[in-house]
């Protein structure tokens, strides 16, 4: 599992924490059950403060993504992959349907949003 | 153990500069930078930790023992890093090996050599003819050769290039893998320091102005860049600090609601220690 820390941007590294680990979990790189770095080692590796990845591991927990063994460590929950990905199509419908009334109020063309769409994949 | 040091109520008065009821504690386990401007009192702090000067009132307890309490025993656990590295000129490197393992019960010549050999430090050469940087990694090389459980150093990296700095910084980083291991760090070079610190603690003119998570702390600021009006139009008792320049003012804001059209961005640890000694000038 690679993890980036980006420094400048002003996204908290915790959240960067958070969100490359819960990318590794659901695309399959991190396999259910596999035990995770202990949160004072992934600090350590990482270079950043133990409270940091402390944070980051809570926030997979409280949303089911990992979960913890006393004593033993921190590990991956079992995935209902279906169900996630059901979540992540119903927010992407969401966001989409916001640009499309958007779109639609402004007097912007379907092409043009198409447009856009595409430019956003060559990024 | 809960805490590798922990200190309560400590005033020192000087003539002319008075360490004011100072508070804190650091975690076992943790990162402690302990910054300020020069002359705020965190040398005066770290000598009061290792009691070479007399306090006028307060506790200090370090490793979980009152520091005036055969507090000899204590410093076998302590490795100490001062801004000058203080060898006889005379000695090299055997040497040093020689007188510690006189001082320290749990040295160790292994760990010793081995540290030298990682900094690059020349074997034949007299203490004398060390650059700066060698003199601080040697001192850095004897404070991690005896066991030691807590980390003290007081501006141990000022005057250092930004490669050595950064060998130092993961030698720290190391070091705190154990979770029994803790460091205290004064300085006032602080963006290198950022990244590994759990806590910071800022003295200004004697007192402390905050002790508290890194994190919790960048999350509780912002920068803002924005003109006179503006300014006027918020809430006074969200500012931190602030800086007037012809154009803009700058200001460091507590978090909250933030108004139409300013620019506002995340601050570094120095930015808030430099806007929050500004406020009260």
């Amino acid at each position: 599992m690679n993890i980036f820390i980006k420094n400048s941007g002003g996204e908290p590294i915790y959240e960067q924490i958070y969100a490359q680990i819960k990318l590794a979990i659901i695309s399959g790189e991190l396999k259910t059950d596999e035990l995770l770095p202990s949160i004072r080692n992934l600090a350590k590796d990482l270079r950043v403060s133990v409270i940091t990845t402390k944070r980051a591991y809570e926030e997979l927990e409280r949303d089911g993504y990992i979960y913890t063994s006393p004593g033993k460590g921190c590990f991956v929950s079992k995935q209902n992959i279906q169900l996630r990905r059901e979540e992540s199509l119903q927010k992407i419908e969401e966001h989409l349907r916001l640009a499309h009334e958007i779109a639609r109020t402004s007097g912007i063309s379907r092409d043009e949003l198409l447009e856009i769409f595409e430019l956003m994949g060559e990024e | 153990m809960k805490n590798a040091i922990e200190i309560t109520g400590l005033t020192k008065k000087y003539k002319s500069f008075t360490l004011d009821n100072i508070s804190l504690s650091l975690p076992s386990g943790c990162v402690m930078g302990l910054i300020g401007e020069n002359g705020a009192g965190k040398s005066t702090i770290i000598k009061l930790i290792f009691n070479t000067i007399k306090r006028d009132s307060g506790e200090i307890k370090v490793l979980g023992r009152d520091n005036r309490d055969r507090f000899e025993q204590v410093k076998q656990d302590v490795g100490v890093v001062l801004d000058e590295a203080c060898f006889p000129d005379c000695v090299k490197l055997r040497d040093i090996d020689a007188i510690m393992r006189n001082i320290y019960k749990s040295w160790s010549k292994k760990q010793f050599d081995s540290y030298c050999e990682k900094f690059s430090l020349p074997r034949d050469k007299k203490f004398k003819s060390f650059s700066r940087g060698m003199k601080m990694k040697t001192s850095i090389a004897v404070a991690l050769s005896h066991g030691a459980k807590l980390l003290v150093l007081d501006e141990a990296t000022s005057g250092l290039d930004p490669i050595i700095r950064d060998e130092i910084l993961d030698i720290f980083n190391e070091f705190t893998r154990d979770e029994e291991h803790s460091i205290l760090v004064s300085s006032h070079i602080i963006s290198d320091l950022e990244k590994i610190c759990d806590y910071i603690a800022f003295i200004h003119k004697g007192k402390l102005k905050f002790c508290e998570e890194k994190d919790a702390l960048l999350e509780r600021y912002w920068v803002i860049h924005c003109g006179e009006e503006a300014f006027r139009a918020l809430p006074h008792n969200r500012i931190a600090g602030y800086k007037k320049s012809k154009y803009e003012v700058e200001a460091l804001i507590t978090d909250g609601a933030m108004p139409n059209g300013i620019l506002a961005e995340r601050p570094s640890i120095e930015d808030i220690m430099l806007f929050m000694s500004r406020g009260d000038k």
